[in-house]
């Protein structure tokens, strides 16, 4: 699978595309603007991502999660 | 395509149309550009609404009318039903085929309206904003605008570009899926909402019925509760429980801001409206009628500015949202605030004394009337409706 990641901070934060509904609710509650979405492309804008997990918290479906050497999950 | 317009609507959902619409019957130029494919696809939405909330902007049509809705039933965590009736009150709709026909009602008026064309900045102009920058077919375009309204949804980020707080508290982001699915055994006239604990803590979960023994299956949840566990677990656990075997037609996930209204929804050039600008009705977490209502104020507000050549007067806006909506919505969260933290104990209690009150009595007021017993802080909120 390819995701695409953000890379800044300690903690990594993974949006899993395939499984994504591209519903939004992420980047309703982004605070920093991180998150791009098209009609069905989504990603993580590296440098803007805090690793706030805010985006974590509010997906329905889980679909964000974190991966922290290279264990994705869904809490800290 | 011209070069200009007086006005650029972003997102064809149905607080954009009725914007797009309501500036093009007051004269101004617009241009309606939509991210996605279709217009009305996919659907994110429960798809209830109240018959006046329709009315106002549409005409009913049975094409898109998939259920009338005359009855709520709330349950609560014990499984006991409060029904209420209501007369003719309600429908659940046919969304994609709706959003088309509101579409298209503005393209009538006027507005045109182009498909897979993705928003992706703003251009200023003298710290205004002049129109926008989107990518249409892969290649990346700009175009002017007097007025940029921004009707991006619950995903939306043109006000934010534009320097507006925009984003929503995961507090207080319903963080929602739902399933279409077939073979499901309910009442065709009634809108069954479950609360408690173990079927959408802080929210509700909801059954909303459709043509043929559909329903639209469903629930949202705080992102505090998604903090520990997912819409989607809830959902799961739920058709498993009552229908394991139900064949699923739709399956989506969605957000529903269930805020009061963002604190500033104009700014020099920009205007947001529906979800966008938080506009949804924080108790129920209806937002088809509430944007609408805001989509139309929004659109003849910015042709007024257009044929007054005053954009100033776009940041009347605010005003008349708050007027007419606003104030109410922020009522609404209050209540919700309380309503939804209510233990299952108190909703379970709620039901009984409610079903106490003979079935002709039973109102929505007299359902309040009861919360408020168990809840009798909720009363100073609720005086405020007659003060305001």
């Amino acid at each position: 699978m390819n995701y695409r990641q953000a890379k800044t901070g300690k903690l990594l934060i993974d949006i899993l595309p395939d499984k994504c509904d591209f519903c939004g609710c992420c980047v309703g509650v982004c605070p920093e603007d991180a998150i791009e979405l098209k009609e069905a492309e989504i990603f993580i804008i590296d440098e803007r991502c805090t690793n706030c997990a805010k985006c974590i918290w509010s997906c329905p479906i889980e679909v964000i999660k974190f991966n922290r050497d290279g264990v994705v999950s869904k809490a800290i | 395509m011209k070069n200009e317009y007086d006005v650029i609507v972003v997102g064809a959902g149905p607080a954009g149309s009725i914007a797009a619409r309501y500036a093009a019957e007051g004269g101004a130029s617009v241009i309606m550009l939509e991210k996605d494919r279709d217009v009305g696809y996919p659907v994110r939405c429960g798809e209830a609404i109240s018959k006046v909330g329709v009315s106002e902007f549409i005409t009913p049509d049975e094409r898109w009318i998939s259920a009338h809705i005359s009855k709520f039933a709330l349950i609560s965590p014990d499984g006991t039903e409060a029904v209420i009736e209501f007369g003719d009150a309600g429908y659940v709709l046919e969304r994609r085929i709706f959003d088309y026909e509101l579409a298209k009602t503005a393209a009538n008026a006027g507005a045109e309206i182009v498909t897979r064309a993705y928003v992706n900045g703003l251009l200023f102009e003298n710290g205004k904003v002049s129109g926008v920058k989107y990518e249409y077919r892969g290649e990346q375009k700009e175009l002017k605008a007097k007025i940029v309204i921004g009707a991006d949804g619950v995903e939306s980020r043109i006000g934010r570009w534009a320097g507006l707080k925009t984003y929503v508290d995961f507090r207080e982001m319903e963080c929602c899926v739902q399933v279409t699915a077939s073979n499901i055994n309910v009442k065709g006239d009634t809108l069954y909402f479950y609360f408690g604990e173990n079927v959408a803590p802080g929210g509700y979960f909801w059954i909303f019925p459709k043509v043929n023994g559909a329903a639209n299956i469903g629930l949202g949840v705080s992102g505090m509760v998604g903090k520990k566990r997912s819409a989607l677990s809830f959902l799961n656990n739920f058709m498993e429980n009552n229908f394991p075997n139900a064949p699923v037609l739709t399956a989506i996930a969605g957000g529903v801001p269930s805020s009061i209204t963002l604190e500033k929804i104009s700014a020099p050039g920009i205007m947001l409206v529906g979800d966008a600008a938080r506009q949804v009705n924080p108790l129920s977490g209806g937002g088809i009628a509430s944007g609408m209502i805001g989509g139309s104020i929004a659109g003849r507000i910015a042709a007024e500015a257009i044929e007054r050549n005053s954009l100033d007067h776009i940041l009347k806006y605010d005003k008349a949202w708050h007027e007419r909506l606003g104030k109410r919505h922020e009522l609404f969260e209050k209540i919700k605030n309380g309503i939804y933290n209510f233990s299952d104990d108190k909703f379970n209690k709620i039901a009984h004394s409610f079903n106490k009150i003979p079935y002709e009595k039973r109102t929505l007021g007299k359902l309040f009337t009861t919360a408020l017993f168990n809840q009798p802080s909720l009363l100073v909120d609720v005086a405020k409706v007659f003060i305001i």
